[in-house]
Parts: C-alpha cells; sequence; structure tokens
C-alpha cells in the first residue's frame, strides 16, 4: 500500500528531466496504471482454474446422474434433473435424514468450536498482553498445536483416544476414577465431544495469533486514561479491549466459522471413512456419499446446498456485522 | 522501465507455464520412451509399505533385465487404493498395471476403465486354464470378460492360541459355531476373550457377514443384482456376528473400535483365543509368537463340515492384476502379467506374502502344502464363494460394513441388538445405495 502510494510521488520528477516530453509520460503513465492488473493476472488465472471451474464443473455434475459407469466420462452421464437435490432434500427417506442429521450436527459442533476458540484464544492473548518472565516461551507453546502438521497432529489424538491403550481413558478412568468402565471415544456418542475437543485444540491458537495481533493496535494511552478515570480491569476489557478489537473480531469469528463448518481433515484422520454417527460432520458425510457410495451426482448435490448454505449465512453475517460496525463508529 | 516489463511478461509467462503443466500433467512419453517404461500400482501386501518394496523391486529388476522394460512401482496402502483407481479413472492418468482388490472387480469394470482379458489377452499370458476357477470367479460380472486375473489367493480359517485352549480345557478346535461360542465362554475370563473382531473394519465385517449370509440362505443381492439387504438371512446373519459381543459377550468391548488389526496384535499376546483372519502367520510372527503357538482349522460352519451351500465357510479373498485400458504399452503390460504370473514369479512372492497362488501348476509347490496354507488351499478348492460381482459391490462394502460398524458400537455401550435394530440399520443401508 505505502509502496503504490510513494512511487507516483517520486516519478514525475525522474519523468520531466527525461527528453521526449509529455506522450512518453502519459504512456508510461497508462502503463502503470495497468501493472497492477497484469501483476494480478497469474492470480486470477490460477484462482479461475484452481476455484471457479471445479466449481462450476460440481454444480454440472449436481445435475447428472453420475455413478461409477460414467465416472471415466462424466460429461456423458444422463441429465437427470432436480432429482439429485430431491434426493438429498426428502428428509423421509434415509439419504436425506442422514444429511439433515449430519447438517444439525455439524450446526452445533461448529458453534461450540468456535465459541470455545474464541474464548480460550481471546483470554489467552489477553493474559499475555503484560510483560512477564516466560511470556515469550508461553506464546510459542500456545502456537505448537497451530504449527504441527494435522495430520500427525490428528492421529496422536487418535491413539490417546483409543478404549483400551489409550491416554485420555488412562487418566480419566485408571487414574481419576472416572466412569464404571472406560468410555469409547471414537465410537457411539462420546465421538461428538472427542471431535470437539480436537477441533478446539487446533482452533484456539489461530484465535490466539489473531487477537494478539489486534491487541497490538490497540494505543496503551487509552488503558492510561481509562485507569485515571479509576476504571478497573474488567471495565477496561469491556469498554475498551472488546470494542477496539471488534474489527478483528469479525474477520476471526467468519473464518473460524467456515473453517470448522468444512473441516474435513479432522473427523477423517480421526475416525476413517466412516465416521460415528454423533460426530458425522457435513464434509466427511458428502465425501462419503461421493466416494464411497459412489453417487457423485447427489454428493455433488449436496456440496452445492452447502455452497448455498455457507454464502448465505456468510452474506447476512457480514450484512449485520459492518453496519453495526457504521453505526457504532458514528 | 524494461525491467518491469520484463517481470511482467516473465510473470504472465509464469502463470501460463504453470497452468499448462497443471492441465497437461501425466505422460512422460516421449514417442519411444513410453514402450520402454511401466508404472505399477502395488496394493499394501507386507507388513509395511517398505518391505513391499523390498520384496518386489528384484523381481521388476529382473522382468526388466529379461525384457528391456522399466517398471515404476509405487506401493499404495488399502485405505487409499480405491479412491486413487477412483481418480485415475476420472482423469485418465493412471498407472499401465495395478493391483486391485478382488472383491472390486465387478465394481471397477463398471466404469470401463480396465482392458477385458477376452482370448486372445489371456493366450498372451498362457491362457485361462492356469487359473484356479474359485479365484476366477472374482475377476467380474458373470457373462463378461474378466476386468482383471488373480495375482495372489487368501481365504478365511479360524487361528486358536494352542496354550490358552489348554488353560481352558478346551479339547480341540471348533468347527460348528456352536462349538466356537462354548469355547469362547470357556476363555472369556480373567480380563480374556475368546474370539477377536475389527467392529470399525467396514471390509472384514462385510467380509464375516457375507460368509454368514451365505450360511443362512442370503446373498445381499438379488439374481438380477438388485440390493436386498433385509431380507430374513441377511438380517439374521448380520445379527449373529454382532451377537458374538451383544448376547455371548465373548467379543471384548473394545474390539468395537478395531480397524488396524488389532485383534491380531491381541490374538498375539495371549488377550483373545480365536481369530477368524486371512493368512496371518506373517502378523503373528512380527509380533513374536512362534509357528507352534498357534493352531488353524477351517472356518467354522452352522453344523457338519465346511463345504459347498449353507456349509461355506469364507470369501474368496484375493488380489488381483489388472491393466488400465488406455496404457500407452499394452505389449508391455501384457508381458509384465504374464511374467507376475509365471510359476516362478506366483511361487516365490505368494511364499513371502503367506498367500496361496491362484496359478494351478504354482499351487503344487510342497511350500503351500504346510498345514497353514494346506487349509486355505482347500477351503478355496471346496468352500469359499466369491462375493457378489455386481457393480454396486464396493458401496455395499462401505453401507452395510457401517451399518455393522454401528451396530457393533450399539453393542459396546451395553444398548440392545434386537432384529429389529439390525433390520433398520440394513433398511437405512440399502436406502443409501445408488438408484438403478
Amino acid at each position: 500500500m505505502t509502496q503504490t502510494a510513494v512511487t507516483p510521488a517520486r516519478e514525475p520528477a525522474v519523468r520531466k528531466a527525461t527528453p521526449g516530453g509529455a506522450r512518453t509520460a502519459r504512456r508510461s503513465g497508462r502503463r502503470r496504471l495497468a501493472l497492477p492488473y497484469l501483476l494480478l493476472l497469474p492470480a486470477l488465472v490460477l484462482e479461475l482454474l484452481v476455484h471457479l471451474v471445479p466449481m462450476l464443473m460440481g454444480l454440472a455434475m449436481s445435475f447428472k446422474e453420475l455413478t461409477q459407469f460414467y465416472i471415466r466420462d462424466w460429461a456423458a452421464a444422463p441429465w437427470s434433473g432436480l432429482d439429485n437435490f430431491s434426493v438429498a432434500l426428502d428428509f423421509d427417506a434415509a439419504v436425506g435424514q442422514s444429511l439433515l442429521r449430519s447438517f444439525l450436527t455439524t450446526c452445533q459442533f461448529t458453534l461450540l468450536s468456535v465459541g470455545l476458540c474464541w474464548l480460550l484464544g481471546t483470554a489467552a492473548a489477553v493474559l499475555l498482553q503484560e510483560n512477564f518472565r516466560g511470556r515469550g516461551v508461553l506464546r510459542t507453546l500456545f502456537l505448537v498445536p497451530y504449527a504441527l502438521p494435522v495430520y500427525a497432529a490428528v492421529i496422536t489424538w487418535a491413539f490417546m483416544f483409543q478404549r483400551d491403550n489409550g491416554l485420555i481413558n488412562h487418566v480419566l478412568h485408571d487414574q481419576l476414577g472416572i466412569g464404571d468402565s472406560p468410555a469409547f471415544w471414537l465410537i457411539g456418542d462420546n465421538s461428538f465431544w472427542a471431535l470437539l475437543a480436537v477441533s478446539v485444540w487446533k482452533g484456539w491458537p489461530f484465535a490466539f495469533l489473531t487477537v494478539m495481533a489486534g491487541l497490538q493496535n490497540i494505543p496503551r494511552d487509552m488503558y492510561e486514561a481509562a485507569a485515571l478515570d479509576g476504571a478497573g480491569v474488567w471495565k477496561q476489557i469491556r469498554h475498551i479491549t472488546l470494542p477496539s478489537l471488534r474489527p478483528v473480531n469479525q474477520v476471526l469469528v467468519l473464518v473460524l466459522f467456515l473453517w470448522t463448518f468444512n473441516d474435513f481433515n479432522t473427523p477423517f484422520v480421526l475416525f476413517g471413512k466412516a465416521a460415528p454417527e454423533a460426530a458425522d460432520l457435513i464434509s466427511l458425510h458428502i465425501y462419503q456419499s461421493s466416494f464411497q457410495t459412489w453417487n457423485f451426482g447427489t454428493g455433488s448435490a449436496m456440496s452445492a446446498l452447502l455452497l448455498l448454505f455457507l454464502l448465505l449465512v456468510t452474506g447476512v453475517y457480514l450484512l449485520l456485522t459492518t453496519r453495526g460496525r457504521k453505526t457504532s463508529d458514528v | 522501465m524494461r525491467r518491469i516489463r520484463a517481470a511482467v511478461t516473465g510473470a504472465v509467462t509464469l502463470s501460463l507455464l504453470l497452468t499448462a503443466t497443471a492441465c497437461g500433467g501425466g505422460g512422460e512419453d516421449g514417442g519411444g520412451q513410453a514402450t520402454k517404461t511401466l508404472t505399477y500400482w502395488a496394493s499394501n501386501q507386507g507388513s509395511s509399505l517398505e518391505v513391499d518394496k523390498k520384496v518386489l523391486q528384484p523381481e521388476l529388476d529382473e522382468f526388466e533385465r529379461r525384457t528391456g522394460i522399466k517398471v515404476k512401482l509405487e506401493v499404495i496402502p488399502w485405505s487409499d487404493l480405491l479412491n486413487r483407481i477412483l481418480t485415475a479413472t476420472t482423469s485418465g492418468q493412471g498407472p499401465d498395471v495395478l493391483n486391485i482388490g478382488n472383491t472390486w472387480s465387478a465394481s471397477l469394470q463398471a466404469t470401463g476403465a480396465l482392458l477385458p482379458w477376452d482370448a486372445k489377452n489371456f493366450d498372451a499370458i498362457g491362457g485361462k486354464d492356469r487359473f484356479v476357477d474359485s479365484a476366477l470367479g472374482s475377476t467380474g460380472a458373470p457373462g463378461q470378460d474378466p476386468a482383471a486375473v488373480p495375482l495372489y489367493s487368501m481365504a478365511y480359517a479360524l487361528y486358536y492360541n494352542k496354550q490358552m485352549f489348554k488353560d481352558a480345557g478346551i479339547a480341540k478346535p471348533p468347527t460348528t459355531w456352536d462349538e466356537v461360542i462354548a469355547a469362547g465362554k470357556k476363555l472369556s475370563k480373567d480380563g480374556k476373550w475368546g474370539i477377536g473382531v475389527e467392529g470399525s473394519n467396514l471390509s472384514n465385517n462385510i467380509h464375516q457377514v457375507f460368509v454368514l449370509g451365505k450360511q443362512h440362505g442370503a446373498d445381499f443381492f438379488t439374481a438380477d443384482g438388485k440390493a436386498d439387504f433385509t431380507s430374513d438371512g441377511a438380517v439374521a446373519a448380520v445379527k449373529q456376528y454382532v451377537d458374538l459381543m451383544a448376547t455371548h459377550k465373548i467379543v471384548a468391548p473394545g474390539n468395537a473400535e478395531y480397524a488396524q488389526n488389532q485383534s491380531l496384535s491381541d490374538f498375539a499376546k495371549d488377550r483373545t483365543g480365536m481369530v477368524l483372519w486371512q493368512t496371518p502367520s506373517q502378523t503373528f510372527a512380527s509380533q513374536g509368537m512362534a509357528e507352534d503357538e498357534w493352531g488353524v482349522v477351517p472356518a467354522p460352519v452352522p453344523a457338519g463340515k465346511p463345504g459347498t451351500g449353507t456349509a461355506t465357510n469364507s470369501m474368496v479373498a484375493g488380489i488381483n492384476l489388472a491393466v488400465f485400458k488406455n496404457t500407452k504399452n499394452l505389449d508391455g503390460a501384457l508381458k509384465f502379467v504374464k511374467f507376475m504370473t509365471s510359476d516362478e514369479e506366483q511361487t516365490a512372492l505368494n511364499k513371502t506374502y503367506g498367500s496361496v497362488p491362484p496359478v494351478k501348476t504354482a499351487q503344487q509347490d510342497p511350500a503351500f502344502s504346510g498345514p497353514s496354507l494346506a487349509v486355505i488351499r482347500d477351503t478355496l478348492a471346496s468352500s469359499a464363494a466369491a462375493l457378489p460381482q455386481v457393480p454396486e459391490e464396493s458401496q455395499f462394502e462401505t453401507v452395510v460394513g457401517t451399518a455393522v460398524k454401528e451396530l457393533f458400537a450399539d453393542a459396546a455401550a451395553g444398548r440392545p441388538v434386537t432384529t429389529e435394530s439390525v433390520k433398520a440399520k440394513l433398511d437405512k443401508a440399502q436406502q443409501q445405495m445408488p438408484k438403478k
């Protein structure tokens, strides 16, 4: 940003000195205008190829009867109109029912996970604002889950959650004596909580990092002034920290929401191809519908519906939060 | 200025280049090169991918020495194999020769990506007669040219821990299900258990309930290939399998979450008395269990002896070798398949992997008449049935395998498993199958 603002101001002085006059200056000025677009072009082309084209292909597939008979040449698959969508949305039949259940599970899961990530991240960032011995070490430690490769981290969790040989049951049941018998974490109802624990463990360092960056931007003297006026720590957090973090939080919550709602890696590594019903997040559910039962058409329709839902939620969210911010700014 | 222009040109060129390579990909064939190389995707047969590379590479070197064709090997774990094949099918960028699980033959045949083994292709590798009939039974849908040729054959048998049997006072290994349950009850005490299962392993669940289905006269598919998961026989088969844990309590509840062959380590560590498995001798050895510590008998039947019909006691398990239809080196691929199915290679490879050769002549080798492999060989010859050779077989593995996994989770949590609950799960599974 600063660079583009600085260069035009410096350039004319150079140009005036060159012989050739205004025409060259204008032409190079035009080029100068085109430059940012040219530089954006590679990204644009790749974005088109990597995101837009597959997305459109996916949408096209959702209107086709795409099974193993046609995957070799999916364009030749017969059109099925809205059949795939009606199968996905028929909540009286098994496919629709399980999609709805998976969707509701994902909503619940996302709300809890994002809420906890935000709470933990913010609390840690606020606590680490003050300078004290060991702060650097703690900051680094907190970022470890964020730095670890997802697969390695989650597979370790899967080992820890094993019923008979896992660390979790060893601590909870053997050492603390909770429960009559060791609990199952990777199958059955508890799997929801196991997945939530891993998701929060994996997600909160990002919230921590973002909030910490946001905190750096709040001028110190605001706190000093507030302290002079007699505001305690809680009042400072409520009236200075949180309102100043609003723009940061707005992005943070949205990003966490989208990541968590679409999370595929965590349940896939934790549970394998078939997640337990209680922890059947929608991404894995769609994967299973497409790649495990080879209903690629229905899977595409489910993806299209998910995309629509996420666009809608994001749109409404942005509308509400930006409007809210403008009025509060006034 | 010139520098900027050069930079812009560079950036645009680079992006175009990236685009081109992203779209192009695949074949590295510059004319003659294609006939000199082959890509081979091998399934993971040994205890690790590295072991497989060590086993296969010398054989591939030998092939190169004889034919001048270099084989590029990639060993793929089971969990990835089917998806990798699907991706290769969709993109058309696959290997020349590949391993497939033999139960997927008809499913993959339906995609049209695999080379059909007509009489001419079979002639190129020495003829169809070289192979055992039961192995040929899982190479594709009946009435069509096979989509693959058999490479390694396996079957289920009942493995038992000799010392644990002796300690529990069990005189002879069980041959019927009633005897399994009786022996299991004697074994299940003091933290030890009767028999091991892999409740979260979808394919293993399918193998077991398919065989039990056969014993109850059910096939999971109708004669014209429609899913038929809720027949009385199918429900009874699934219930009988889950009841080993739910009702008879001879399976440790923890087995409900097993999917990584943990039941084999339990067996090797004297925690479980019996296990139904296909050719586990290598795994037992790697877990420190000596060969004379375990015994093997044919997998149990309802009553009497294993045989055809309701006395079917195993599915035809094994690995097939397939050729991608769009290979640029068909001749080389056929030569490679001929090499891999030759008596010499069949004997060497099956000996290493503890499986049985599906090639008749190689089966005669004394290495395959030891007590453990003789049981497998006889099972394959007389009492094993191929899984339904229908295009929807792989979906069946997923949806019914998942239903059994969920039922085991119920049993482990102490929730009742009833005929109704089994039927409801199977009904849900059937509704998830693609509509025809």
